[in-house]
């Protein structure tokens, strides 16, 4: 478990904007009628991507009143789930460095070291600036492109501490990189190209269709 | 080796068309019509005859668990996907919805309609953002194709709505995941009643991981005796195994369950990193299951059995390698510190334990320790494990668990070092 509080600096108010206002409207409706308060991560998600990647008390009420739900209920939510940031995070980039043991066997502790002296040393703290900020969190389920950190939406993968400073400066200049594989690799293939599926349309030759009444024929000879 | 005729995932990588024409082209969405006029309890039949275990962890058998779903409920039924991908080592699911989301919106029809389920949901973590965008492309044209939807040409009604998490590796168990899905926070339901009896909005539900749902299609369309014939008894089929740590080239693969640990690496991730000589240990199915040392490591295959006679567990099949340059100590303390952060605080023996034992296993790392807490700590592991609400408390223990019963001299020798240092400076 971990402490968290809300920012003692909040904004006075928050609501949707018209678009996100719309999209709530529809997301509320994939529920079943009465069981609204399921759409509550995907409301404070979307207040915090609204709100400069961070979750004000002021959207916690809005979303609460919202889903009809207790304020307590979503306060809860909000304070459980580490994803929502409660304090103001980097508007240019947030870098969350993954430090769990499949990242730290191929170098994630060197990615930290390049967060300490370029952004901070210590985690979500802002630069003076206020574009940057850091932080060292869980296994982000990217292992075989270890290490790998996540900025807002896009993961960036295979990275060394010259490719993330390559990266932060990239960042620092508005022309971030292509996300995933820093290396060139493609998603989880192996590097150097894939040792299985070669020719994925000669295989499927090698297949019967079901519709041509060969079900459970498995393949053909 | 598995041969390229018999793999489920032709779109691992994504170097193909992820949309509706491309899946097509693979064989998706190929005869599904069929499989649901031969009615609910063939396709179960189906899946038990294949022999699919779970995908997710347990390797529970996924066409029993199916049938213990109500066949006439007055309450609506559903399927839940797991696609919360959180143990460490593990990155399958990921691929499978970016790249192969059809096999999955097709898997979800079909397991759905053998539940006599009208509406699927599924969780995402929160982190897979992109993941969760281009599945819902997926399911969207799905909807325009009217693949799935009201009256759509199955003849079944069937939606599925995308939902994710906010970051908290505890809803990946499943009954955390439908507190999650109700709003909640994800803190896991005492069982029983069991899902299929009270599960999400207090209806009849079945949570299933992606993987599982994902390869259903094809063991359908290729039968369950071709399922069944790959791998080996009591743990059949294909499995993405994914490859992480000390190996020249890490890789999510699909290979034959059962398939030696040794050719999986050597064949696809080039090896461990300076060669077999070089390992030290692996950790053969993601963080929560206990390592297995190099010497246990010669002959070992890759499936179920095999792994539980070593003391360990296939989990989600994510191999995390581990040479000779390792501090072995120090890997598992960091998972250590996974749980303890992951944990949700419900239960005292793991909301104090797990912090417990990161702050001796800490301690460990640079031997400031006395011998003697080594037994300690392996006593607290004992009473952490299996005195929990869900397995939480249980995967941070087995780590421990394996270190001791297999590095203890390690632990041992590096306490002497430190006690050796404090003595010499004294002098």
């Amino acid at each position: 478990m971990a402490v968290r509080r809300l920012d003692p600096v909040q904004p006075a108010s928050f609501e949707f904007n018209k678009e996100n206002l719309a999209w709530a409207k529809e997301t509320i409706s994939k529920y079943p009628e009465g069981k609204q308060a399921s759409a509550v991560i995907p409301l404070l998600w979307r207040a915090q991507e609204q709100h400069e990647n961070w979750l004000p008390e002021p959207a916690i009420r809005y979303v609460a009143e919202m889903l009809g739900m207790a304020y307590i209920r979503v306060y809860e939510v909000a304070t459980f789930y580490t994803m929502f940031h409660l304090s103001p995070v980097g508007t240019t980039a947030h870098l969350q460095v993954c430090g769990t043991t499949p990242c730290m066997l191929r170098g994630a502790e060197a990615l930290m070291e390049v967060c300490k002296q370029r952004i901070s040393p210590t985690q979500n703290t802002l630069t003076a600036d206020g574009r940057f900020s850091w932080e060292e969190v869980e296994c982000l389920g990217s292992c075989a492109n270890a290490p790998m950190l996540q900025i807002f939406k896009d993961t960036y993968e295979d990275l060394t501490p010259e490719l993330l400073e390559h990266l932060l400066d990239s960042f620092a200049a508005g022309n971030p990189p292509k996300p995933g594989s820093q290396i060139g690799r493609t998603a989880s293939c192996p590097a150097g190209g894939p040792t299985t599926l070669k020719d994925v349309a000669h295989v499927m030759t090698q297949r019967r269709n079901v519709s041509d009444g060969n079900i459970g024929e498995g393949t053909k000879n | 080796m598995l041969a390229d005729k018999d793999r489920i995932f032709t779109n691992l990588y994504g170097f193909h068309d992820a949309g509706l024409a491309g899946a097509r082209e693979r064989g998706g969405w190929d005869g599904t019509k069929a499989f649901i006029d031969k009615g609910h309890d063939w396709i179960i039949d189906q899946v038990k005859d294949s022999g699919l275990r779970g995908r997710g962890g347990a390797g529970f058998p996924t066409g029993l668990k199916w049938s213990f779903m109500p066949k006439s409920d007055p309450r609506p039924s559903y399927l839940v996907i797991n696609a919360d991908e959180s143990e460490p080592g593990s990155c399958k699911d990921r691929e499978i919805t970016r790249h192969d989301p059809h096999l999955l919106i097709e898997g979800a029809l079909l397991a759905s309609f053998a539940m006599r389920a009208h509406k699927c949901f599924i969780y995402f973590r929160g982190e897979y953002i992109r993941e969760r965008e281009r599945f819902q492309a997926a399911v969207d044209e799905a909807y325009e194709a009217r693949l799935i939807g009201k009256n759509n040409i199955h003849g079944w009604d069937f939606d599925l709505v995308v939902h994710h998490g906010a970051g908290a590796y505890i809803c990946g168990e499943e009954t955390a995941m439908l507190e999650s899905l109700e709003g909640k926070k994800g803190q896991p339901r005492l069982k029983p009643p069991f899902p299929a009896g009270c599960g999400l909005y207090g209806a009849p539900t079945t949570v299933n991981n992606v993987e599982s749902i994902a390869v259903v299609p094809e063991i359908l369309r290729r039968g369950a005796t071709w399922f069944s014939s790959l791998g080996k008894p009591n743990n059949t089929g294909t499995k993405l195994f994914q490859i992480s740590g000390h190996v020249e080239r890490p890789c999510v693969v699909e290979e034959e369950m059962g398939i030696p640990l040794r050719e999986l690496l050597e064949k696809h991730a080039g090896g461990v990193r300076g060669g077999w000589k070089n390992l030290k240990a692996v950790i053969p199915g993601g963080s929560s299951v206990p390592l297995v040392p190099a010497d246990l490591c010669e002959d070992l295959t890759m499936d179920f059995d095999a792994l539980m006679k070593v003391k360990s567990g296939l989990g989600t099949a994510a191999v995390i390698v581990m040479d000779q340059s390792t501090d072995v100590i120090k890997a598992i303390s960091r998972i250590s510190y996974f749980y303890k952060h992951e944990s949700c605080g419900q239960c005292t023996p793991c909301r104090e334990g797990t912090g417990w034992m990161w702050r001796v296993m800490e301690r460990l790392v640079k031997g400031e320790a006395q011998k003697r807490e080594i037994d300690l700590l392996l006593d607290v592991t004992k009473q952490v494990e299996g005195h929990t609400i869900c397995a939480l408390g249980d995967a941070a223990a087995w780590p421990i668990q394996g270190l001791i019963r297999h590095f203890r001299h390690e632990i041992e020798a590096r306490i002497d070092a430190n006690q050796a240092a404090m003595s010499e400076a004294a002098e």
